[in-house]
C-alpha cells in the first residue's frame, strides 16, 4: 500500500519542506504516492527537487499529475514529464512531452552528470539570458557572462560532488508582494548524491570543530569559507563566485543539504540565515534568484 | 622569441570542436594540457601570448586550471625562462582571472580587447608604479626605471627584482624590459 503525499498548492522551495515532513516518518522502501492534483504553480526549485526526491526511493514512486491543464502544460514546457516519466509511475492526464527547444522557458529541466552536460547547459542559457536579464530585470550586460559562469558553478557542483547525476532548471517569473512584484530569475539545481556533509568528509580540514560536524557546518564551511573535499587550494572557488555574483546583483543563494539550509539573503527577502533540523533530505539543492533591478 | 597559442583553437583541438566557452574543470585541465604541449616545443626564453580572443565565456574553474595553473608551474632557474601576456582578454574573463590570482598570491600582465595592458593580481601600490614606468620605457635600466617610476634606487631594485622573479617584466643583463615590447 502506497502512502499518500500531498503536494502543496505552490510548490517552491519554502513548501517542500512540507513534501519533506510528510516522508520523514517513512523509510526509503516505503512505496510512496505523490499528489499534485491540486498543485497550481511549481518553482524550477520545486520541480527539480521532486526529480530528486523520485531518486531517493528504494521503490518507483507514484505521482498524480496537477489536474489544471495550464499548470500540467507548464511542466510539459519546463520538461518535467520527459524526465518524471522514467522516475515515476504516472497517474492522471499527462500532457504530451515536447522536444527539446520547444519550450518557452528559460532552460528547461535538464539532466547533468557530466562536463558535457555543464558545456550544454551553458551555451544554450547565454542568448536567452541576455535579453531576460538586460531587458526584463534591467540589468546591466555584465550580468549576463556572470550568470552564465554561475550557471556553470552550481552544476559542477552535481559533476564533482554529487556522486549521482541531478537537475537544472533556469526560469523567469514575477515574485509576489513580498519583493514588490519584481520580475526574477531563478536558477534550481537539484540532486540526491552524498550531500556535502560526507563530500567534506574525505578532507580533514573541513571536519569536526569542537566535537562537532554536521549538516550546517558542512554547509558553512562550503558555502561560506569555500572549503572544498580536495586539497587542491584552487578548488572551491566555484561556490565563492556564485556568492559574488549575487552579491553584486543583490541576489539570493540559499543551499540546502541533508538536514540544514544555509542562504544569503538580500535585504529584499525576509529569509533567516540558516536553518536546522529540517526534515532530512540526501543531496544538495541549489536556488539561485537575480531580482529585477529598481530604480533608486 | 616570442609564441603564440590561441586558447579557443587549443579547446576545440583537445576537448571538442564545438565548443567555444571555457567551463569546467576537466576542460581547463585538459586546456591547459594542450597550452603546456605546445610551451615545450618552444624557445628557452620565451614570451608567450596566450590568446582568449576566440573564447566565450570563462568560469573559475577554468580560470583556476588554465591561468593559475599555468603560472604556478612556470618553470623557474634551470634554462627554461619562460613569460606569459594573456592577450585578448574581455571584462568577463577578467573577473574569473582576478579572482583566481588573488586567491593564490599570483599576478599576471594581460591585455583587452582594446588593447590596454593590465597588471592583475596580488600586487602592491609600488609594484604597479615600477611596471607602469617600464612599460612607458619599454626598456630601462635601473636608474631609468628608478627615476621614471619617482621610487628611489634601492627601493626600485627589490621591487624590480620581485616583478622579474613573478615573471611580470624580463631582465636581460642590465636591462628590465616590458613583456609588451617584446610581443
Amino acid at each position: 500500500m502506497s502512502t499518500v503525499i500531498v503536494l502543496p498548492p505552490s510548490l517552491n522551495e519554502r513548501s517542500f519542506e512540507t513534501v519533506l515532513g510528510q516522508l520523514a516518518p517513512l523509510g526509503a522502501a516505503d512505496k510512496v504516492l505523490l499528489d499534485a492534483r491540486h498543485t497550481r504553480w511549481a518553482s524550477p526549485y520545486g520541480l527539480t527537487a521532486l526529480l530528486a526526491l523520485a531518486q531517493t526511493r528504494a521503490e518507483v514512486p507514484g505521482l498524480y499529475v496537477p489536474e489544471a491543464d495550464e499548470t500540467a502544460s507548464y511542466w510539459a514546457r519546463a520538461g518535467f514529464f520527459r524526465h518524471a516519466e522514467r522516475l515515476f509511475e504516472m497517474h492522471g492526464s499527462v500532457p504530451r512531452s515536447r522536444a527539446a527547444g520547444e519550450s518557452d522557458v528559460l532552460l528547461e529541466i535538464t539532466s547533468v552528470a557530466g562536463s558535457d552536460d555543464v558545456h550544454d547547459v551553458v551555451g544554450r542559457i547565454q542568448g536567452k539570458a541576455h535579453a531576460i536579464l538586460s531587458k526584463e530585470l534591467r540589468l546591466d550586460s555584465k550580468a549576463t557572462m556572470g550568470f552564465a559562469m554561475t550557471l556553470s558553478e552550481a552544476c559542477q557542483n552535481i559533476v564533482e560532488h554529487a556522486g549521482l547525476g541531478g537537475w537544472v532548471a533556469v526560469q523567469a517569473y514575477r515574485r509576489g508582494q513580498r519583493i514588490g512584484g519584481r520580475r526574477v530569475v531563478v536558477i534550481a539545481v537539484c540532486d540526491a548524491g552524498i550531500g556535502f556533509r560526507q563530500s567534506l568528509e574525505t578532507n580533514s580540514t573541513a571536519r569536526s570543530r569542537d566535537g562537532r560536524w554536521d549538516d550546517a557546518m558542512a554547509l558553512e564551511d562550503a558555502v561560506i569559507r569555500g572549503v572544498s573535499r580536495f586539497r587542491d587550494p584552487g578548488r572551491g572557488q566555484g561556490l565563492a563566485g556564485v556568492r559574488r555574483y549575487i552579491g553584486r546583483w543583490e541576489g539570493k543563494l540559499s543551499v540546502r543539504s541533508g538536514t540544514a539550509r544555509i542562504s544569503i539573503v538580500p535585504s529584499w527577502d525576509d529569509d533567516v540565515p540558516l536553518r536546522e533540523k529540517l526534515p532530512p533530505f540526501p543531496g544538495a539543492q541549489m536556488q539561485i534568484t537575480i531580482p529585477e533591478r529598481v530604480s533608486e | 622569441m616570442n609564441g603564440h597559442i590561441d586558447v579557443g583553437t587549443v579547446l576545440r583541438r583537445t576537448v571538442c570542436d564545438l565548443y567555444s566557452d571555457l567551463v569546467t574543470r576537466p576542460t581547463g585541465a585538459a586546456v591547459r594540457t594542450g597550452i603546456e604541449q605546445q610551451l615545450a616545443e618552444l624557445a628557452d626564453r620565451t614570451v608567450t601570448i596566450i590568446d582568449f580572443a576566440h573564447v566565450g565565456l570563462l568560469d573559475f574553474s577554468c580560470a583556476d586550471e588554465i591561468v593559475a595553473k599555468l603560472l604556478l608551474r612556470i618553470p623557474t632557474g634551470g634554462t627554461r625562462d619562460a613569460y606569459f601576456l594573456f592577450r585578448g582578454v574581455s571584462d568577463s574573463h577578467l573577473e574569473a582571472i582576478e579572482v583566481v590570482l588573488e586567491r593564490h598570491g599570483l599576478a599576471a600582465v594581460a591585455q583587452g580587447d582594446n588593447g590596454e595592458l593590465m597588471l592583475l593580481g596580488d600586487l602592491g601600490d609600488t609594484q604597479r608604479q615600477a611596471w607602469d614606468a617600464i612599460n612607458r620605457l619599454g626598456r630601462g635600466d635601473l636608474a631609468e626605471v628608478a627615476r621614471e617610476s619617482d621610487i628611489p634606487a634601492d627601493a626600485a631594485s627589490q621591487v624590480l627584482d620581485d616583478l622579474w622573479r613573478r615573471r611580470l617584466i624580463m631582465r636581460t643583463d642590465q636591462w628590465y624590459v616590458a613583456l609588451a615590447a617584446t610581443a
